[in-house]
């Protein structure tokens, strides 16, 4: 291999790294944005429906 | 040298509910619950118990010594640990541990503890007088409650030492630590109608040394009530965390605290940060601004953010550790996870705060408040959006939002079961928990420092344990084998 055609492969390499990168970081970006998706599912499923109500009505005495 | 960093953390918890909605009764319906399942029905014993002796040594004349209330439901379980109701709020404290990670254990079994007194409490009541258990130190109108860390320190370190050193910490550490809040609840944090803070409590301290703990609250407490021999240890009593619902932020609130107490203890003050030079101001600010951003003017004249903070503080403790070993806080296999974690977590906080969502409490209630938020559009102060901070909190596991946002866990269910009823083995909490175990009918009381038998005949016998290292198995568990009875234990006691 020469010089020239060894900092082609070398150029083409990065070349196809970086593209896969960015489609790594594209489809983890979605992914994380699915699992968040999915979490706020099950918080929505279990969160207090009159949250007006429940967060008024919970008043302590200081304590300690 | 540096002492063995024993160690428990005290949790107030929040309650709602109960028949007449009253938080004093229906913290005793909890905590008697409880006692009543025949775990143990052993009352507290006030002697040693001085909460209005300041660390300082001078009366603090502006201070105001806490009230014991003594009629209020108070046991020990067989754990070493007391349950009780402390003002208006069912209270665990932990038993005495030696390492951070038997201390998260042990607060871990709290809430196992606390979610069974639940259960049988609740069996008992109408639905509609439900009780309502909360992890958090906060009910967003003004009103906080406490989750304090006790750790020994030695007699020979001056106080004024304590505060140089650990100011910087505790004013920084709610950068990993903090519990995370939606919106403000007192007149100067309101001032900035902030969304979200880091920190439950930041926004409640006051002073900078104190004796009180409910009134003008001190980022460095001075109540000096040892409950063991006073000559030669102290307890710093730390009001300052938050309650965590990550046991890794338990883990590492714990095991940095007690990494830098040690470094103190063998190399005094010099290691240590500057401190803000308004260390309350700090405090407040720091909790405010999760971008992590803000600094602060130190004594040295320069400006630090917490993040700067708490970097240089990992430094010095990783430096320690290299030249000393971390003995007196615990085995080496701990003290090198303390640091890793300690160092992923700051790390993680600062460039990619999703990284530690699984260990940071403010990083997982913020990501789920904010992704909310977005989702419908909501006003920054929508009351869902506290209603998620609140349920956060919740202990009962069907409504808890901490159980669903993927918590790392530490230690396992059953190694929790075991801690509801075992005492730690290497702690004089081992001695308690087993006399509660074995002899319940022939105790009387119990306290940290000693236990009281009743044999029926002739006077009450206080058994003294003035050093938290004794008392282990190590030293006591033969001796409990070979004694069936409360009287036999005394006995070979006297010989």
């Amino acid at each position: 291999m020469t010089e020239q055609e060894r900092i082609q492969k070398q150029r083409t390499e990065r070349a196809r790294e970086s593209s896969a990168d960015v489609s790594v970081d594209a489809t983890k970006g979605d992914q994380l944005k699915a699992e968040l998706d999915d979490l706020l599912d099950e918080i929505d499923e279990v969160l207090e429906e009159n949250a007006e109500e429940f967060v008024r009505n919970y008043v302590q005495k200081g304590g300690e | 040298m540096a002492i063995a960093k024993v160690l428990g953390i005290e949790t107030e918890y929040g309650i709602s509910g109960g028949p007449d909605l009253e938080p004093i009764a229906s913290s005793s319906i909890i905590v008697n619950a409880y006692a009543h399942q025949g775990r143990t029905r052993i009352n507290w014993d006030f002697q040693g118990e001085t909460p209005d002796l300041d660390a300082r040594g001078l009366p603090g004349l502006t201070s105001f010594a806490p009230i014991i209330e003594t009629h209020l439901a108070n046991t020990v379980l067989t754990n070493g640990a007391r349950l009780y109701v402390d003002h208006a709020h069912p209270e665990y404290s932990s038993p005495e541990c030696r390492t951070p990670w038997e201390a998260t254990l042990y607060d871990l079994a709290g809430e196992e503890v606390m979610r069974r007194a639940l259960v049988i409490a609740n069996e008992s009541l109408a639905p509609e007088d439900a009780i309502s258990l909360y992890k958090n130190n906060s009910d967003g109108k003004g009103n906080s409650y406490g989750t304090h860390e006790n750790f020994l320190v030695s007699r020979d370190v001056d106080f004024s030492d304590i505060i140089r050193a650990m100011v910087p910490h505790f004013v920084s550490r709610q950068i990993i630590v903090g519990a995370g809040k939606v919106g403000a609840e007192t007149d100067h944090a309101l001032h900035g109608d902030p969304f979200f803070q880091l920190s439950q409590r930041a926004e409640f301290f006051e002073e900078v040394v104190g004796l009180e703990t409910t009134l003008k609250r001190p980022i460095i407490n001075t109540r000096d009530e040892p409950h063991s021999d006073a000559e030669r240890f102290r307890r710093l009593h730390v009001i300052i965390g938050d309650a965590n619902l990550s046991p890794y932020a338990t883990f590492i609130k714990l095991g940095s605290t007690a990494l830098l107490l040690a470094m103190l203890e063998d190399e005094g003050t010099e290691r240590f940060p500057s401190p803000p030079r308004h260390p309350v101001h700090a405090v407040r600010a720091y909790s405010l601004d999760p971008s992590l951003h803000v600094v602060e003017i130190c004594d040295d004249n320069k400006w630090r953010s917490a993040w700067d903070l708490q970097d240089q503080l990992w430094t010095a403790a990783n430096d320690y550790v290299a030249r000393r070993g971390g003995e007196a806080v615990a085995p080496e296999a701990e003290v090198s996870l303390i640091l890793s974690q300690w160092r992923e977590m700051l790390d993680g906080v600062r460039d990619d705060i999703r990284s530690v969502a699984d260990r940071v409490d403010w990083v997982a209630k913020y990501r789920v408040v904010t992704g909310m938020q977005e989702r419908y559009d909501l006003d920054p102060h929508d009351a869902k959006l506290r209603a998620i901070d609140l349920q956060y909190h919740d202990l009962v596991p069907q409504r808890s939002l901490a159980r669903r946002v993927g918590l790392r866990t530490l230690q396992s269910d059953e190694e929790v079961r075991e801690a509801v009823h075992n005492p730690p083995t290497d702690t004089r909490a081992y001695f308690r928990g087993q006399c509660v175990a074995r002899y319940p009918e022939q105790i009387v009381a119990a306290n940290w420092d000693s236990v009281v038998f009743d044999l029926g005949e002739g006077p009450l016998q206080r058994v003294p344990m003035m050093d938290p290292l004794r008392g282990t198995a190590a030293l006591t568990e033969d001796l409990l084998k070979v004694c069936p009875t409360a009287d036999d234990l005394l006995e070979a006691l006297d010989r």
